[in-house]
């Protein structure tokens, strides 16, 4: 233990040296350490409550023809598969790590606003309850997938979809108190001397989600607004006889629902930017260049929505305008790519399980990024629209992309969390299943989407048979390979050789100049920042 | 950053959040059952949960204020929790803008984009030659293209009157703010109450105004994208009002009834008057766009 870090340790005793005990210390805490690992556990059950629904799809496309699931419990599962992965597993897991982290990091007593953080998470599980239980209803749940295009969702949705509707509204009250806790938390809370350009990347990339999730989650509660009163009470937003547009509703989502997407992967990129360099032993190349980067993608996030309709028959002027605006994209995000990389470049690398996952999450990453520039391309996408292509780019960027970097993150911090070092041949042995089966589920996606394979069916062609039975392994073996993760995360929860402070030889911040694991209150007297 | 660093105020357990967990669990499980049986006609007891629901949130909304309350009187709070709490109120009210920016955008989408395609431009004419011979685009669309029929609401007389109260009142509460601050509590108090009558007028005259609207002017909910936008933008504008009225009724019933806020020290009255302002600038981007235009 530093010096530093000791007199660090003294200060946080002020507080309180224990968390209070029994149940009532989840439900009533204020703590953001608590709320971060609530968010985390949260998360890691809907992921294999989603994984389940998944397994149920491969399952059915394991053979060409009808075997196990009728098309509408079919139209279920991918739909709620989409809902739970999107709003119950990354959205909550990158929160908690928020949590966990930011005040660590900015050398803050707690979150801002820290009983709002509880409500924030204990909203989640009940929306997802709701949700959940809308499958056992009469007529069964939401069927007409995550994006619940009109007239799917209102003309021929069934009596569930007033349950969705309410429940993604509460989903919304959280993710948006959520996401004002994190900006109030870095705008007021960083320790003196913590200045802008200083934060860690991954505090300034969760700054920049939080504005985004603010800006849009609202423009989604007004979208289900509008098929709700669409469904249930006569107003025709999205129908044509009544003077609206079904295409109103495909603007208004995709101007929700593209920020949302980079709402999904700009935390990600601040968890590879604190990873790359401590296992490189170098500095982060281009600190500058990443905040701006991040902050262009996040703007011309709102620039590009149409990008998603390019099908449904705008003026050639918007198709080109959104089609440009796309392709700019690729540049920061090349910039962040190539920043990695020169950050790996003649470092003295070793390759832990955190490092692994995000050497891999670099490379697989950029091939979702340029299967996107595929897509981006206007008269090529109406080739691939609505085919596996599109899935096996969103799997890409969304999986081996944020999935893979929250994976990274718990094994980068889950020393630092639980005080003990995990099982490193366990570990390593999950990245290689991973690796190898999260290609082989959604490698060929490619292939059969460029074949012209439509997504969202539960059948399909006999020249298709042969890829989708290997998918379907490759996503069993992706599906039974995170459960060798459940098993480390409980073996080091429970004991393990014990960490130090620093953890990694090569890491840098505030966090790790704590105690392993950490005081339950870090820093009740600002640390003085050099 | 604060540079003479007080600590910060990390509250105790609360059980309050939990409790808000539940009601809007009521809220939204409640509301989902309630729509499908009261337009569906089903059986169900959906209004319960809903009104359970609701009761469960207001009593969570004063037990936890009072606690913010009990503690913001006991001195606990630093000028760097001031600061977060004004940072929170202003990201809500933006998160709010962009709630009304969704419907703003339908309005605008409809009107600019959607009826001059369904009559006949850009490239649709064929399709509106087969689809709706008959329809042709006008704003408000007093017949939209599947035959239902409606009237425009005017925007002189009472939308007018109404503006003026929402004007009015905004000034009436700044007048208020600035009593606050230089110690004039008798004029703190009576200001602060004309903003909330007029806020209740104006709520009493929207009311008129849809009354109105459904018995002579066959102006409704379901009479196509007019009538849609039209409900919906007012009816979630009023919506907002009956909220800021009822936020600064509470700051005026703890000014007159325990002599809170003084002239440094007034958060909650502060916020309560920014989200007036706020309303205020919705209605006359609603008047303007909605009635006048």
């Amino acid at each position: 233990m530093s010096t530093t870090s000791t007199d660090l340790h003294q200060h946080a005793d002020h507080g309180h040296h224990h968390p209070p005990a029994g149940f009532k210390r989840w439900l009533y805490t204020t703590n953001h350490k608590d709320i971060g690992t609530l968010y985390l556990l949260f998360a890691l059950t809907m992921f294999f409550i989603g994984g389940a629904m998944a397994m149920v799809i491969r399952a059915e496309l394991f053979q060409p023809g009808l075997q196990l699931v009728q098309p509408a419990f079919f139209n279920q599962m991918t739909t709620v598969h989409g809902l739970i992965m999107v709003f119950g597993a990354v959205m909550p897991a990158f929160t908690g790590l928020a949590n966990w982290l930011i005040p660590m990091m900015i050398g803050a007593p707690d979150m801002a606003l820290p009983r709002m953080n509880n409500w924030s998470f204990w909203i989640l599980p009940f929306a997802f309850a709701i949700l959940l239980m809308s499958l056992f209803m009469e007529g069964g749940g939401p069927g007409f997938g995550w994006t619940f295009y009109a007239p799917l969702s209102t003309k021929y949705s069934g009596d569930s979809t007033a349950l969705f509707v309410f429940s993604v509204h509460i989903m919304g009250i959280s993710s948006i108190m959520g996401a004002i806790n994190v900006i109030v938390t870095i705008f007021n809370l960083r320790a003196p001397g913590m200045t802008w350009m200083k934060m860690p990347l991954f505090v300034w990339t969760w700054l920049i989600t939080a504005f985004l999730l603010i800006a849009v989650m609202p423009v989604l509660a007004g979208t289900v607004t509008m098929v709700l009163t669409d469904k249930y009470f006569g107003t025709s937003f999205f129908d044509a006889a009544g003077g609206g547009d079904p295409v109103l509703f495909q603007h208004i989502f995709w101007f929700f629902g593209h920020p949302e997407v980079y709402i999904m992967i700009l935390p990600a990129f601040g968890i590879v930017s604190s990873i790359v360099p401590t296992f490189s032993r170098k500095p982060l190349f281009g600190y500058a260049s990443m905040v701006y980067a991040t902050s262009s993608i996040a703007l011309l996030s709102f620039l590009v929505w149409a990008h998603h309709m390019f099908t449904t028959g705008m003026p050639v002027f918007a198709e080109l305008f959104f089609m440009y605006c796309t392709m700019l994209i690729a540049v920061p995000t090349g910039v962040k790519v190539f920043n990695w990389v020169a950050t790996m470049w003649r470092g003295a690398l070793t390759f832990e399980v955190p490092m692994m996952f995000a050497i891999a999450f670099i490379v697989l990453f950029t091939i979702g990024g340029f299967s996107g520039l595929m897509l981006a391309i206007t008269p090529a996408d109406f080739q691939y629209h609505d085919t596996y292509f599109v899935v096996a780019h969103f799997h890409y960027v969304l999986v081996t992309g944020a999935i893979f970097s929250i994976i990274a993150a718990a094994y980068y911090w889950l020393p630092k969390w639980t005080g003990h070092m995990y099982d490193e041949t366990l570990g390593q042995w999950h990245f290689w299943c991973s690796l190898i089966s999260v290609n082989l589920l959604f490698f060929p996606m490619h292939f059969v989407g460029l074949a012209g394979m439509p997504r969202r069916i539960p059948d399909y062609a006999l020249q298709f048979a042969d890829f989708n039975a290997l998918i379907s392994i490759g996503g069993f073996a992706f599906g039974l390979s995170q459960l060798l993760f459940v098993w480390l995360l409980v073996k080091c929860i429970k004991g393990g050789p014990p960490a130090t402070n620093q953890v990694w030889e090569g890491a840098t911040g505030l966090e790790w100049e704590l105690s392993s694991p950490p005081p339950y209150h870090s820093f009740t007297t600002p640390p003085d920042i050099k | 950053m604060a540079k003479t660093y007080q600590t910060y105020y990390v509250p105790e357990q609360s059980p309050w959040p939990i409790v808000g967990a539940i009601a809007l669990f009521l809220l939204a499980f409640g509301a989902g059952h309630f729509v499908n049986e009261v337009t569906r006609n089903k059986a169900g007891h959906g209004e319960y949960m809903l009104l359970a629901g609701v009761a469960l949130l207001v009593f969570m909304l004063v037990g936890w204020f009072r606690n913010v309350i009990d503690e913001s009187m006991s001195g606990l709070y630093s000028a760097q929790m001031d600061r977060s709490f004004r940072q929170g109120m202003s990201w809500f009210i933006f998160s709010e803008v962009m709630f009304f920016a969704a419907f703003f955008g339908a309005l605008f989408y409809a009107r600019m984009i959607a009826m001059p395609w369904l009559d006949g431009e850009s490239n649709n004419a064929m399709t509106a030659e087969i689809l709706w011979p008959d329809f042709s685009a006008h704003w408000p669309m007093t017949k939209t293209p599947g035959g239902i029929e409606t009237t425009a609401m005017p925007w002189q007389g009472l939308p007018l009157y109404n503006t003026l109260i929402l004007l009015t009142s905004s000034v009436t509460l700044q007048f208020a703010h600035v009593a606050l601050e230089q110690g004039k509590r008798l004029q703190l108090r009576l200001m602060l109450l004309l903003t909330v009558m007029l806020g209740a007028s104006f709520l009493a005259l929207q009311a008129y105004e849809y009354m109105h609207a459904y018995q002579e002017l066959n102006l409704r909910l379901d009479s196509g994208i007019y009538g849609n936008t039209f409900f919906l933008l007012t009816g979630f504008h009023g919506l907002h009002v009956t909220l800021g009225a009822l936020f600064l009724a509470v700051i005026w019933l703890r000014i007159m009834l325990k002599n809170h806020f003084t002239a440094h020290n007034h958060f909650a009255f502060q916020a309560a008057a920014w989200y007036w302002h706020f309303v205020d600038v919705v209605w006359l981007c609603l008047f303007v766009f909605v009635y006048v235009l």
